[in-house]
């Protein structure tokens, strides 16, 4: 095969396979823009003749698309938050500090990596129930405050942090807790930051856990409202595409700003196994 | 400050959360599989009772269970050689000098994967529509007749898996990338001198280089299919005639729909179970064939 017909093939393929990745995403937006009933015309327009606000003027006046937006953005960074602190704690604790009990301890925290989280779901349901938290923003936030899976990746990367620095300090007098904010916090900014966008995204797209425990629309993320309002509006193409627009707009757009931290944690992550 | 004493404070809170949030719940969940916990435990926890393994046996001779877990296993089955396939393909394109914009396609192929689910479930929803779909649009460009992916019980499978495919790629090509890469370059000029075509560098050197990065990912991947939820409860509501209801619906359906709660748990614990064993029999494989 001549080189040029093999460069000519490898960018052909990688423009299909964009085109293909793309499309749907580019193909929502457009019909987001159109009027009710336009792009369920024959053939599907592309984009639409008379552009139009008026599919999400419906879903944040009507729909409550608003409030559902916000309880979105609540509810992830809650979870973003809290979950950083204390995944970075323990995680620091299994890399840098003595105690009895620690690989012991190091390996149940590996082994829950393996257990999906459906299997404690009814239970956590039944306790959420009796702690009154069913239905409120709580039942979503609390258990996703920490995870096996954050307190690990931190883990790893601490360990590369020389003891030295630690001990120093201990020379010098200064707390655990200084220590902790001080000297390794500054120096576990990498993780944090790609930490923080993988818990963001992952609470923000999860769709079963808060299916289940939230059992009323003003609780409701936008994963729900969404999948709510496509059952009752089904045939409301239009509509559901804008409502997806503003769904899916915020994680894409956070994704394009800190590609770089997404990525690596993704790789960090993946050796896991 | 003591030192173990600080460390069991910093450990504390993500231990208790953990504890208290995870572990203990898996535990419940053993538990409550083994009693008939239903809407009536519910109403009053005096209704409750043992009943030893008597869920599992139950679930053992239903048809729903075994039409779920053969319904999970198709996907499985399928979508996850050919989203190996899509993600391997992908990376080497990626991968190849030849290969212009680089970072672009790079992003673009990855976007899908950080999309909400139910939102471009629900876009596709639309696309595979039998009349207005651009699905069938573009098929029938090439004279194929259309078909009723979502409606029809043979097809829902399959889009689902079209679906599962477009929407996961990009998560395994960034791995796969990162494994050839890694990939020493003079291994190739090695070969290309003594005149292996692209195939057999392919099949000598990429294939054997990358074989613990192909092992784990397969296992993760399978894992993850196997927890099949939100595609079918957005794209089809486990529909048409159950042929989209995976094991994980059913759980969700028999627990919290009908809050026939002890049988669900039972559910739960049969599908990591049967994860647990898949998981093993991977390794096994992986070791056996010396690359994991």
């Amino acid at each position: 095969m001549s080189p040029r017909l093999a460069k000519a093939l490898i960018n052909g393929f990688l423009i299909g396979g964009a085109v293909i990745a793309l499309f749907p995403l580019l193909w929502m937006v457009s019909a987001s823009f159109m009027q009710p009933g336009e792009a369920s015309a024959l053939p599907p327009p592309l984009w639409s003749a008379h552009a139009t606000m008026r599919n999400y003027q419906e879903l944040f006046l009507r729909a409550g698309m608003g409030r559902y937006l916000l309880n979105s953005l609540l509810v992830s960074t809650a979870i973003t938050v809290l979950s950083l602190v204390f995944n970075l704690m323990a995680g620091y604790a299994f890399a840098k500090l003595r105690f009895a009990g620690r690989d012991r301890l190091f390996k149940v925290l590996l082994g829950m990596l393996i257990i999906p989280a459906q299997v404690a779901m009814l239970p956590l349901f039944l306790m959420l129930k009796y702690m009154g938290l069913v239905n409120s923003y709580g039942g979503v936030i609390v258990p996703a405050m920490a995870t096996a899976f954050g307190t690990f990746l931190v883990r790893q990367y601490a360990r590369g942090i020389p003891d030295e620095l630690m001990e120093a300090a201990r020379i010098d007098g200064a707390s655990e807790l200084r220590i902790f904010v001080r000297i390794v916090m500054p120096l576990l900014k990498p993780i944090m930051v790609t930490l923080a966008i993988f818990t963001f995204l992952t609470a923000w797209n999860d769709f079963m856990w808060p299916l289940i425990v939230l059992t009323g629309q003003e609780h409701y993320t936008l994963p729900l409202g969404l999948a709510s309002l496509s059952r009752e509006h089904a045939q409301d193409s239009e509509l559901m595409m804008a409502g997806s627009v503003i769904t899916v707009l915020p994680v894409l757009v956070l994704f394009l700003a800190l590609q770089r931290y997404y990525l690596e944690g993704l790789l960090l992550g993946s050796v896991k196994g | 400050m003591n030192r173990t004493r600080a460390a069991w404070l910093f450990l504390a809170p993500a231990l208790l959360i953990l504890g208290v949030f995870f572990l203990l719940p898996v535990l419940a969940a053993f538990g409550l599989s083994l009693t008939d916990y239903d809407l009536y435990a519910l109403a009053d926890i005096h209704n409750l009772r043992f009943i030893a393994l008597q869920n599992y046996w139950t679930l053992l001779q239903r048809r729903e269970f075994w039409s779920a877990l053969g319904h999970t296993l198709y996907f499985v089955i399928v979508g996850v050689p050919l989203s190996m396939a899509a993600s391997l393909g992908a990376a080497l394109l990626l991968n190849s000098p030849l290969a212009r914009c680089k970072a672009f396609f790079r992003t673009a192929l990855f976007a899908p994967v950080v999309t909400t689910v139910v939102a471009v479930a629900v876009v596709w929803r639309y696309l595979f529509n039998t009349k207005y779909g651009l699905v069938n649009d573009t098929l029938g460009l090439m004279g194929i007749h259309p078909v009723d992916w979502l409606g029809n019980p043979h097809w829902a499978m399959p889009a689902i898996i079209l679906f599962a495919v477009w929407k996961n790629f990009g998560y395994n090509m960034i791995i796969f990338l990162a494994g050839l890469q890694a990939v020493p370059g003079d291994l190739y000029e090695a070969a290309r001198i003594d005149g292996a075509s692209a195939w057999q560098q392919f099949r000598h050197i990429t294939l054997p280089m990358l074989g613990p990065t192909l092992w784990m990912v397969a296992i993760i991947t399978v894992s993850g299919y196997f927890q099949l939820f939100a595609e079918p409860y957005v794209m089809t509501e486990g529909g048409p005639l159950q042929s989209t209801t995976s094991v994980l619906y059913l759980m969700y359906n028999e627990g919290f729909k009908w809050w026939n709660i002890g049988s669900a748990s039972a559910i739960a614990f049969l599908l990591f179970a049967i994860l647990f064993a898949v998981t093993m029999l991977m390794l096994r494989m992986g070791r056996r064939g010396g690359s994991v």
